[in-house]
């Protein structure tokens, strides 16, 4: 290591940093191909079917097939598009999903390194920034289209991504205001120094988790995609890899809305056992708390999934209804009401 | 008619019944069996009578029955048959068989499994079994010849030996 030392802090940062990037990337991207086997696994179970089963062991190589499949298709552009913006939308629906990541502390530490690949003070507002963008890449795509479905699909993701982001941003303020620190590391210490932060908000979480679930397009909010009436939504006009994009962003962003919930009310990369509950001092303690995350992040996902099997989509005005009339006043009256009890016995 | 709603009550209003009911719902399901047909391994079981592909038979001397009579190359509608009789020449081999075909050939991409064939077969030599979804990867392989379809078609086990005391 001791050419590592030799190097300048700016030269070591850099270089760990990239490291860190191309590792979170190498975790996420099989993640995204396999939520998408768990999504095909679970919904062909609870239809009584058997789902994809022919590649490998138990379908296991299926999203290698599915890839392959991706590339090899024909990338076809209709001629009624606006080429410019059509090929900005996949990507700009892609990006944010990854850059959100990038604030979350998946595991304590290695070797001191602290497992985060940005530890930004301004952390949950960043990510607020960033998944805000996420709207763009749909709404672009539904107009860049041209065509009528696309958008419907762009105006109502519009519509619902907004209205629902004001509910979420309302629904993590308690939780800074118990931890007192934007800084999504700081999250992390206190629930293992105190229990996790779902036992103190528990409104928060469900709020929250309600808005990651319109936040992500899922249903019971998929309105933007509708296959039945909007014969797939904003993705519509898209085939081939552009189409890809779209449908790993947003299992990509369900990761990321998973390891937002993880990290902000489930404890992150802690259990409440000795030993779990600190920073790890060895590298194998290290690798077993980011295990933890993973998990954790696992079973959020498979939440995602098994609700989309069971509910029906919510009608557009039910949707609105929800969004402003319910989770605004009780997301703002969760704050006065954690506010209060801070000030009272904090 | 009207149907009448009822309005929700506060419990109902909610949600939380119908998460739990459809949590139920879901789960019994996501364990119970499944109906998949594992296709190719697995294959449904076709009723008796059932007209698949036409194959040739044997008797249950390991003998052709067919012989070469063409009824059923004539009747075929879409005209999948083509049988090449024997010729003058007797095969020895085949002891008093007298015109056991030189040639059978049906194109199972021509034939509509019609039954007409068995039907008019006065030796009761071809028959529609219950093979479906024939498939093969080139024209050439779809057209099977008289060892094909005499090995698909097995021995007929029927009652008449007819060659027996000749």
């Amino acid at each position: 290591m001791a050419w590592f030392h030799n190097l300048s802090a700016t030269e070591q940062f850099l270089l760990v940093s990239a490291i860190k990037i191309v590792g979170v990337f190498c975790v996420v991207m099989p993640a995204v191909a396999y939520s998408v086997l768990a999504e095909r696994k679970i919904s062909a179970m609870i239809q009584d079917r058997l789902g994809p089963n022919r590649v490998g062991p138990m379908g296991l190589w299926q999203p290698l097939a599915d890839g392959l499949k991706t590339f090899l298709k024909e990338d076809f552009v209709p001629a009624h598009v606006r080429k410019a913006y059509f090929w900005l939308a996949p990507m700009v629906s892609m990006t944010p999903a990854l850059l959100v990541l990038a604030v979350i502390p998946f595991g304590s530490n290695l070797g001191g390194e602290p497992m985060v690949i940005a530890d930004l003070n301004v952390g949950i507002l960043y990510t607020f920034g960033i998944v805000s963008l996420g709207v763009y890449g749909i709404v672009l795509a539904g107009y860049a289209s041209n065509s009528k479905y696309p958008f419907l699909g762009g105006i109502r993701s519009s519509a619902q991504m907004i209205s629902y982001e004001i509910a979420m941003g309302m629904s993590v303020i308690p939780v800074f205001l118990i931890v007192g620190d934007l800084n999504l590391s700081k999250v992390i210490e206190y629930q293992y120094k105190n229990g996790w932060l779902i036992l103190y908000a528990p409104l928060s979480f469900v709020i929250f988790v309600i808005a990651a679930f319109a936040e992500t397009n899922r249903l019971p909010f998929d309105l933007p995609e509708s296959e039945q009436e909007l014969v797939g939504g904003y993705h519509t006009e898209y085939s081939s890899m552009k189409f890809a994009l779209f449908f790993m962003g947003e299992y990509a962003n369900m990761i990321a809305a998973s390891a937002m919930m993880v990290t902000l009310f489930l404890g992150g990369w802690t259990l409440p056992l000795p030993g779990l509950n600190r920073p790890a001092e060895s590298i194998p303690m290290g690798v077993v708390h980011m295990v933890i995350f993973m998990a954790k992040v696992a079973v959020l996902m498979g939440l995602f999934i098994w609700v989309r099997w069971m509910w029906p989509r919510f009608r557009y005005d039910q949707l609105m209804d929800l969004g402003w009339r319910r989770f605004l006043p009780l997301a703002l009256a969760n704050i006065l009401a954690t506010a209060l009890c801070l000030w009272m016995w904090g | 008619m009207i149907v009448k709603r009822t309005k929700l009550n506060f419990w109902e209003r909610l949600y939380l019944p119908a998460v739990v009911a459809g949590f139920r719902v879901t789960l019994r399901h996501f364990f119970k069996k499944k109906v998949t047909m594992q296709y190719p391994e697995e294959k449904w079981k076709v009723p008796e009578g059932y007209r698949g592909a036409p194959y040739l038979v044997k008797d249950p001397e390991g003998r052709t029955k067919c012989v070469s009579c063409q009824l059923c190359e004539f009747i075929c509608p879409p005209k999948a048959i083509r049988i090449t009789p024997p010729g003058p020449v007797a095969d020895p081999a085949v002891g008093n068989v007298e015109k056991a075909p030189h040639e059978f050939k049906i194109d199972m991409l021509r034939c509509i499994f019609c039954g007409f064939c068995q039907e008019v077969c006065p030796e009761e030599a071809i028959f529609l079994m219950k093979d479906y979804s024939l498939t093969g990867l080139t024209r050439e392989e779809m057209v099977y010849d008289k060892t094909k379809l005499l090995a698909l078609g097995g021995v007929h086990q029927d009652q008449i030996w007819k060659w027996k005391n000749k």
